[in-house]
């Protein structure tokens, strides 16, 4: 069904296209929003979680974005499938492990997602591959309004849209772009480069894997404050310092290349090595070893090897896909022997069982 | 999300003011016992220190403790809820704790007023045309009236809960916001 069809897709955050994708693996806006007449998710009864979950599957339906959409009731889902939305960032973590009426409706090409009673009654989504937030926030503005035509969204004159937190308060906008930064990781710049983020309130995190310790390195950029700014003039803080990072970055690239160009390029080999002849091989390995081959692929360091390549690895090899392509449920261990099997024939024959 | 302190999933999200600072917590049951017992114990300590003194955004320990006791008309909750869970009640908290939480998030965003977009109610007349008001307030009274449907019907006062259910029908009808099927 339709989870096998996305199974053979990447999704659009890992597509690796779009402006500056070499260092931007993808832009996303997330809004917040609330009907007025019912309690926030949290205190909401189960029946209150039912009803609320009904009016905004009904009533979505009625506006042209909503009919294009795939719903999908998260309660009746398998852990295993709830996990694979998750890694295809579709759902959030919280959103999968939640229990009670809850539901997610998906756009065919993965790029919106509307979340039903997350920590808010409707969480909007949308997401592109590479740097591209003006876009971005064009096409979830439009669904945003359509919706709005239809659903009563919980609105005060003084504090805007209402959220079930007050750090969301105000336009309910997270806007967010995650940066592949291997070069300022490697060089040790990256601390001093995010605590200078803390100074203009912006939040980093690291991509959380499996036992969701930071790792890799993938850093998200977002917004803290949502109220008191319009939705530009904070899609426009994010937006203003992703230019200078990815210079850092490049910068960062360039010494490396510079001056240690043979180190990084036995680094790189050896990552590719492993990846290729494993036996039995971690999730968290996995992404850490991908991101150096990644590197090494945009720095000319490694041939026969797209960008593209190793952005589909970085999904698939998560564990939901893995377990999903398999068609079999596996413990960590066995999982660890499947990933680097996958692996293994994935660099042999280029690429197999590919769209 | 997970516990902060193990692995444990957290189903506790605290939101605690220090020294006008906002701190978030996310704790798993036993490690959130332990967290709020040690706060009280620490609070009342800093009671008896400072006789008193401000606590939290230019409030009292008795002041503060009054704030907590305050309950949401709509839907019950307290302010003392809301600070253990770091998770308002429903939209009225906003009107009726209006003044308890501007300081809070005056700290977080360091403003207290949306700039960003607003409804557009232009689109969204009520069907006799009226132009509908920018807040939901209205809208958000129903969450009060279902409350006091079902304390109705419990009374067995089946006149009052036919009474309020027909209110209610009216409010959403002139909000559009009757439960449908397609
Ligand atoms: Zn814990
Ligand atoms: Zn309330």
């Amino acid at each position: 069904m339709k989870f096998e069809v996305l199974n053979t897709s990447v999704g659009e955050w890992l597509k690796g296209t779009g402006p500056e994708s070499d260092i931007v693996m993808s832009s996303r806006v997330r809004l917040a929003r609330n009907l007025a007449h019912y309690p926030f998710v949290s205190r909401a009864s189960e029946t209150e979680r039912s009803e609320i979950e009904d009016f905004l599957h009904s009533h979505l339906t009625k506006t042209s974005v909503g009919s294009r959409l795939e719903y999908t009731n998260l309660g009746g889902l398998e852990d295993l499938d709830r996990q694979f939305l998750v890694e295809r960032q579709l759902i959030s973590r919280e959103h999968a492990d939640a229990t009670g009426a809850r539901g997610v409706a998906i756009d065919p090409a993965e790029q919106i997602s509307l979340m039903i009673n997350e920590e808010d009654h409707l969480r909007i989504q949308c997401i592109h591959s590479g740097l591209d937030l003006e876009a971005v926030w064009e096409q979830i503005r439009g669904v945003d309004e359509e919706i709005e035509a239809v659903v009563p969204y919980a609105f005060h004159q003084r504090w805007g849209y209402l959220t079930a937190c007050p750090t969301n308060v105000g336009t309910g906008i997270r806007v967010s772009v995650m940066l592949h930064l291997p070069a300022l990781v490697i060089t040790r710049q990256i601390d001093k480069v995010f605590r200078s983020l803390h100074k203009i309130s912006l939040a980093v995190r690291g991509l959380y894997g499996e036992g969701s310790q930071a790792f890799g390195d993938f850093y998200q950029i977002s917004n803290q404050i949502t109220l008191g700014r319009t939705e530009g003039e904070l899609i426009a803080q994010v937006a203003d310092v992703v230019p200078v990072l990815i210079d850092y970055e490049r910068r960062a690239r360039e010494f490396l290349l510079q001056e240690t160009e043979q180190n990084v390029h036995d680094q790189v080999s050896r990552a590719f090595g492993i990846l290729r002849t494993a036996q039995t091989i971690s999730a968290e390995e996995t992404m850490q070893l991908l991101s150096r081959v990644r590197m090494g692929v945009l720095l000319g360091l490694v041939d026969d090897l797209h960008v593209s390549d190793v952005n589909k690895l970085l999904v698939r090899t998560q564990p939901a896909h893995l377990q999903k392509m398999k068609g079999v449920d596996l413990d960590t261990k066995d999982r660890n022997i499947e990933r680097a099997r996958f692996l293994r024939s994935y660099f042999e024959s280029g690429s197999p069982d590919d769209n | 999300m997970q516990c902060q302190q193990c692995d444990k999933q957290a189903m506790f999200h605290i939101t605690e003011l220090e020294a006008g600072e906002v701190r978030e917590l996310h704790l798993c049951e036993d490690h959130a016992r332990v967290y709020l017992n040690q706060a009280e114990a620490d609070s009342q300590q800093e009671d008896s220190d400072t006789e008193g003194g401000p606590l939290g955004v230019g409030q009292t320990a008795k002041e503060l403790s009054e704030i907590d006791q305050l309950v949401c008309d709509m839907c019950g909750i307290t302010f003392f809820e809301f600070r253990n869970q770091g998770r308002l009640g429903c939209p009225n908290d906003y009107v009726q704790f209006e003044n308890e939480l501007e300081p809070l998030i005056a700290n977080i965003h360091g403003e207290v007023e949306h700039r960003g977009r607003r409804p557009n109610r232009q689109k969204q007349k009520t069907v006799g045309g009226e132009v509908l008001p920018e807040s939901t307030e209205e809208l958000t009274r129903v969450i009060g009236m279902r409350k006091d449907i079902r304390n109705a019907v419990e009374g067995e006062d089946y006149e009052r809960a036919g009474k309020l259910r027909d209110e209610i029908q009216k409010i959403l009808h002139k909000w559009h916001a009757e439960q449908s099927g397609n």
